[in-house]
Parts: C-alpha cells; sequence; structure tokens
C-alpha cells in the first residue's frame, strides 16, 4: 500500500453523517492527495525539507479530547480571551470558553458548523486553500472536521483577543489531525486572532493545518501563530489570506517548537490600499527544523508589503527561508519590503535563505535582503567585562538580535514566552517593565 | 590591591609585554604614559581579562587573589573594571539594561538581592545628571550612533554605577573637548577615596592637570622604564620619550 493510501485509509475510521456537499469535498481532496502523494525534495518548493517523517509515520484519528487540568493551566497563555481548544484535533467543550461573545462575533468549532450546515461553511471554506495547493491541503480537505469557525460581523471591534489553543497528547499510538480554520472580517472588523500549539512534552503527533482569513474593506487583523509543540511533534500549517480593500493584516509566525515545522504564509492583497505586514521569528535547537515560506501577491495598486523574519539556530538544527514578493503588472506604486536576518549560535546549525523578488509593474518601491551571521564576540566581552556573566550576555545579545520583531509583539503574554524561550534565562520581558517605568521617570524627572 | 609581576604577554606570536612590574596600592592613583604601541592598552586588556593574549611568564594578583585564573566576568564583579579606548557599539541592548544586569550581578556576587527599582532610578538619574548625559541616552543602545566624547562619558557612568576598587581608564581623555573633559575628570576624581585606585593611561599631561596621579610610569616596548611622581608627566610632556629611552639604556 502506498503512503498516500496508508493515510487515506484511516478515513474509514471518521464518524459519517456529512451533508452531501461536504462528503463531495472530501472526496475531491482525498482524489488529489492521492494523486500528488507526499512531496519531495525534487518539488521546488520542498527542496530543503524532507517530509518522510512525516509519510513513514503511522497515524491514528484521536477518539477522545481529554486533557490533565493541571497540564493544561501550565501550557495554556494567561490572558483574559475568547477561547477555544483542540485536543489531538478534537473540540474541547469543558476546556473551551466562548461565553459572553459580544454580538457580531460568532466562534465555532467546525463540527458544530458543519452540523448546523453553516453557510460559512459552504461558502468561504475552502475558497483560498483548494486542494491543489499542496498535497497536505488536500490531505486536510480530506479530513477536516473539526477547527474553529470565527465570523465577525462589519464595524465589529472585539475586545478581548480569540484564541484557539491546538493540545497535543502523549499519546501511545501518535495521532494525525487536519484543523481547520476560517476567519471571516467583515468590513472595518477589528480583532486579534491566536493560533497557539502546545501540549505535553513527549507528544509525538502530526498536525497538518490550513487556516484561511478574509478581510474585507477596512478590516483589521492581528495573527499570532505561536508554535511551542513538543520538540518530537511534527506539524504542516499554511495560512492563506485575502486582503479587501484599506485591510491590515499583522502576522506573528512564532515557532519555537516542534520536531519538523513548515509553515506557508500566503496573503493576496486583492484591494487598493491594503497592508500585510509580516512578522517572524524562529527559535531551532537540538535536531529541530523548521521551514518557512511566504508570499505577498500585490496584485492591486498601492498595497504595502513589509516583512522581516529573524531566525536563531543553536545545535545541529535546520532552518528554511522562502519570502516571495510578487508585483503583479500594473500594480503600481506598491511598496514591498522584505528582511530575513539569521543568527547561528553553533557551527553545526545550517539555514538556507531564499528572499525572492517578483515585479512586473514599474512604479514600486521594493527592497529584500538576508543576512546571516554569529553573535559579536567584542560584544560578548563587553558585557562579560562588566560583570555579566556569559550566559546572560550571549541571552542579551540574541535577545538583542531578536529584539526588532519583538518590539511589534503587542501581546505581552507572547513576548515573554517568546523571549524566554530564546534568552534561555531572563526571567522577564527583555524590555523589563520596570526598567522602562524607570526610564520614562527619568525622562519626566 | 593590584600587584602584576613579571608579566610577559605575547598576541598571535609577538611579545608584546616584556617582564612589567608594576604595584598599585588602595588609595592611589597611577597614570602610565608612553609610546603608541609600547603597550599600554595590551596591559589594561590583560588585567581585564579579553581572550587573545597569551601570558606567558609572571603573575597578577588583585587583593591577593590570582586574576589570571578569574573570569572576565568574576574579575569586574570582584571590582577590577576596564573603562575602553575604542568603546564598542551593541546594537539592541539599552544602555539602562546593560547598567542594571551588571550591577545585579555585581550585587549577587555579593550575595545580596537585586536593587530595588526605585533605589536604580535614583541611582542612574543622579549618576547621568553628573556625567551630563541627558537621561534619553538610557533609553538608546550602548554606544550606538554616539560621539567618540559620548561613549567615553558612557563609560565613566558605567563606573559611576558600579563603583570599582580599581577602575583603569584607557585614553579616557581622546577625543573629549574641554568641558566634556572637565566632566569626566570630576566623575573619575568622585571615585577616588582611600579604598579605591585609578589606573590611567594617557597621552597628554592635560588629563593629569584635572586628575593629579601619586605615581606616572613611563611604558616603553613592553617594560615600564621610568617611574616618579606627577612631575614625571610634566617632564615628558615638554622633553618627549627619547630622553628615558636613552637613560634606560644606559
Ligand atoms: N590582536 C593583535 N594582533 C596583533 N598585534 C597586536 C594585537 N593587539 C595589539 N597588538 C600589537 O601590540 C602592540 C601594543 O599594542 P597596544 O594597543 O597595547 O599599544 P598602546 O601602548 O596601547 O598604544 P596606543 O598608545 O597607540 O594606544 C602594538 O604593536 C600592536 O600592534
Ligand atoms: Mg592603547
Amino acid at each position: 500500500m502506498s503512503a498516500p493510501e496508508r493515510f487515506l485509509e484511516r478515513l474509514t475510521a471518521r464518524r459519517g453523517g456529512d451533508p452531501s456537499w461536504v462528503a463531495a469535498r472530501r472526496q475531491a481532496g482525498a482524489a488529489r492527495f492521492e494523486a500528488m502523494g507526499f512531496p519531495t525534495r525534487r518539488d521546488e518548493q520542498w527542496k530543503y525539507t524532507d517530509v518522510r517523517r512525516i509519510a513513514e509515520g503511522d497515524f491514528a484519528l484521536a477518539t477522545d479530547a481529554e486533557f490533565d487540568s493541571a497540564r493544561f493551566d501550565e501550557q495554556r497563555l494567561d490572558i483574559d480571551a475568547y477561547r477555544l481548544v483542540l485536543v489531538d484535533g478534537l473540540f474541547s467543550p469543558a476546556l473551551s470558553e466562548l461565553d459572553g461573545l459580544p454580538s457580531g462575533v460568532s466562534i465555532e468549532p467546525l463540527s458544530q458548523a458543519i452540523v448546523a450546515n453553516h453557510e460559512a461553511v459552504g461558502g468561504s471554506l475552502g475558497r483560498l486553500a483548494g486542494v491543489d495547493f499542496s498535497p497536505f491541503t488536500a490531505l486536510n480537505t480530506a479530513f477536516a472536521d473539526e477547527g474553529a469557525i470565527v465570523r465577525l460581523a462589519s464595524g465589529t471591534v472585539v475586545d478581548k483577543p480569540i484564541y484557539v489553543l491546538l493540545l497535543s497528547r502523549a499519546n501511545g499510538q501518535p495521532v494525525m489531525s487536519h484543523p481547520r480554520i476560517l476567519i471571516e472580517a467583515g468590513a472595518r472588523a477589528e480583532a486579534t486572532i491566536i493560533e497557539h500549539y502546545s501540549g505535553e512534552s513527549e507528544a509525538a503527533n502530526f498536525t497538518n493545518v490550513v487556516t484561511e482569513v478574509l478581510l474585507d474593506r477596512g478590516a483589521i487583523i492581528d495573527h499570532y501563530k505561536l508554535q511551542e509543540a513538543a520538540l518530537t511533534d511534527l506539524h504542516v500549517a499554511s495560512i492563506h489570506v485575502d486582503q479587501g480593500r484599506d485591510s491590515r493584516f499583522n502576522s506573528y509566525n512564532m515557532n519555537l517548537g516542534g520536531a519538523l515545522v513548515r509553515t506557508d504564509l500566503v496573503t493576496d492583497l486583492n484591494g487598493e490600499g491594503a497592508e500585510a505586514a509580516y512578522n517572524g521569528l524562529f527559535f531551532v535547537q537540538g535536531r529541530q527544523h523548521v521551514d518557512n515560506h511566504t508570499l505577498v501577491n500585490h496584485n492591486a495598486p498601492r498595497t504595502f508589503s513589509n516583512e522581516n523574519y529573524k531566525g536563531v539556530l543553536d545545535d545541529r538544527s535546520r532552518g528554511v527561508f522562502n519570502g516571495k514578493v510578487f508585483v503583479k503588472k500594473d500594480a503600481q506604486q506598491i511598496e514591498a519590503y522584505q528582511n530575513n536576518a539569521n543568527l547561528l549560535l553553533s557551527d553545526r546549525a545550517e539555514i538556507d535563505t531564499k528572499p525572492e523578488l517578483v515585479i512586473y509593474a514599474d512604479d514600486v518601491k521594493c527592497s529584500h535582503g538576508a543576512t546571516t551571521g554569529q553573535l559579536d564576540e567584542d560584544a560578548v566581552y563587553a558585557l562579560r567585562s562588566r560583570g555579566i556573566d556569559e550566559p546572560m550576555a550571549r541571552a542579551l545579545l540574541t535577545l538583542a538580535f531578536v529584539g526588532e520583531v519583538m518590539d511589534k509583539v503587542r501581546l505581552n503574554v507572547i513576548a515573554e514566552r517568546v523571549e524566554r524561550a530564546v534568552a534561555g534565562r531572563l526571567p522577564e520581558r527583555f524590555n523589563l517593565a520596570d526598567l522602562v517605568e524607570t526610564a520614562e521617570a527619568i525622562q519626566e524627572a | 590591591m593590584l600587584e602584576v609581576k613579571d608579566l610577559h604577554v605575547t598576541v598571535e606570536d609577538k611579545v608584546i609585554l616584556k617582564g612589567l612590574n608594576l604595584t598599585i596600592n588602595a588609595g592611589e592613583v597611577h597614570a602610565i604614559m608612553g609610546p603608541n604601541g609600547a603597550g599600554k592598552s595590551t596591559l589594561s586588556a590583560v588585567i581585564a581579562g579579553k581572550d587573545g593574549y597569551e601570558v606567558t611568564q609572571g603573575t597578577i594578583l588583585f587583593e591577593g587573589q590570582d586574576v589570571l585564573e578569574m573570569e572576565i566576568e568574576e574579575r569586574a564583579r570582584a571590582g577590577l573594571l576596564l573603562g575602553f579606548q575604542y568603546p564598542i557599539e551593541i546594537p539592541g541592548v539599552k544602555n539602562i539594561y546593560l547598567l542594571k544586569a551588571a550591577l545585579n550581578a555585581q550585587r549577587a556576587a555579593r550575595g545580596e538581592g537585586e536593587i530595588p527599582a526605585p533605589e536604580f532610578m535614583k541611582l542612574v538619574r543622579e549618576k547621568s545628571t553628573d556625567m551630563k548625559m541627558d537621561p534619553s541616552f538610557l533609553q538608546r543602545a550602548v554606544n550606538e550612533g554616539f560621539s567618540g566624547g559620548e561613549k567615553k562619558r558612557n563609560e565613566i557612568l558605567q563606573m559611576l554605577i558600579l563603583q570599582p576598587k580599581l577602575a583603569m581608564l584607557d585614553e579616557i581623555d581622546s577625543g573629549l573637548d574641554i568641558d566634556a573633559m572637565k566632566v569626566v575628570a570630576d566623575g573619575v576624581n568622585s571615585l577616588r577615596n582611600a579604598d579605591r585606585a585609578i589606573l590611567l593611561v594617557t597621552h597628554y599631561q592635560r588629563l593629569l592637570n584635572h586628575i593629579v596621579p601619586d605615581h606616572v610610569h613611563v611604558l616603553v616596548d613592553g617594560r615600564i622604564v621610568k617611574s616618579g611622581g606627577k612631575d614625571l608627566a610634566l617632564e615628558l610632556e615638554e622633553r618627549g620619550y627619547d630622553w628615558v629611552l636613552e637613560e634606560s639604556v644606559a
């Protein structure tokens, strides 16, 4: 039996009862996945990332969503938010907190939306991420029966972040999950959405998630993806964004966990005046492998994109950054900036980086660049010469390296977790609150 | 306090210090002068612990402890601080963060807890006012985009906050305008007391008018060839180094 067949065989374990149009979509996904098979390194898009660990794996589907409550409290972000929790891909009503949603906001698990034959499921879902994007989106389409459907009515400014937490358990038998997230923001709606991947430290599951985000005119979405899964977890994600006129999408893609992680982030700037900001950070250690593929399509005039990805690589880890900016013919007065900087903390860490601009218009302002380097040993010495011990000195300089990206992060709980992971030991946020206050007080005096 | 005996130092197979002796007692200010390339910065860098120097012979004791056995940061915490001839820029690390981390490291080494924020605030405000530094400098990355003179004042600000037992200042006067020279000298003088010592490396008498040394040494070609009181600096200013060399060869 081929690997795709082996994966698809698990479909029979799914409960039935889909509406017919959902069943048809599943079949299309399965057929497409079977035809494409798992990508190999001969595929240009997968040149540096070998997915054999996934293809050769044996992943069942989870049958319950139990999660130890003490562990849950450790894993979850301590944040006041509307929370939807999936455990190994299954919705956990017990861990979720979706009470008191303001009017104009709807957050639903996908399973319920399917049962209710929700218009979003039939309409928008799959519009941005079709089965042709990659074998993994096809596979997701075949299996997806859980996830989050978030819909914001026009003009709705959501008072609290919307927090989707996806937990992975250390199961005897590894499992796979294919969550599907849909975010539909009406005109001028504003919200912060967090996708948080975490779980038990021995988890060795395969998560294959697809996120679609639609921004109507003037909508503003801050989208955080915080990957903190176990260092044995396998994770493939694609995020597809469609931006209408004057909309703004700020992506914060923070990757700390996972054995093998591949994230595709694709934005179509379809309306004039639309803006996308990609802030990315990956910190990898041990033998972690993290691959970020980003694409911005400037399809309309006067659109703006700014991308800044920073990678910190330790031990024998590997990173891949492939960032592409595409400017369509006649999409004039475009600004597109792209930067990828990497810091290698070990001789054996490796990064493959490829920033790419493809421009068919002439009235554009674009820049791109990639750099890779090590910590400045003279700076390490300068800090140590003031009594700061070496690990702390290195931590400070590493945080300084990612500072440009971290300064953009508006959610403190996330910034702290990322900074602690990257620095290894600093107890508080790098821009320590008391120091900021101190400085302000000094300024005022 | 500091005792350097028969110090021989090699950098990349080049012999720089060739049997240097120097004793500094608490309460004293020493000035080291000497021609370019004589080994003055090398001496202070070796004492501070910078990598890349091979000590082939000799000892350095600080308050009876073997300095060469101590890590860079241990030396600093023990009270041995070097103000650099060329302070480097550290992008992304705020000045105030360096000051706080350094001060807390020193306190931890003494078994004290972290400095409370209000106390730290007061200290930093006071000392930066002393150095005539606008508070905005505290929020900027260490030395990034600072002028030459601002970098030097920043070195002294660190000294004022960390209160070293032995402050070594390598050409702290270079690149300073006349007013800044006064500010820096006042800062250094404020560190002077019976328990502390200062080692100045300089080419100019000008600085020594402000910070009057107890001892002046002439370092030539890896050795101290002449030592004297503050008047020796005046004589060097007038006559240059040749006569010292001739005298020492004779
Ligand atoms: N890393 C190095 N590699 C090679 N040579 C070095 C290195 N560091 C210092 N030297 C050499 O050692 C000698 C002494 O240098 P040092 O910086 O100690 O002199 P100095 O007395 O401080 O001079 P100046 O008055 O110009 O500051 C010089 O000839 C210098 O070129
Ligand atoms: Mg020098």
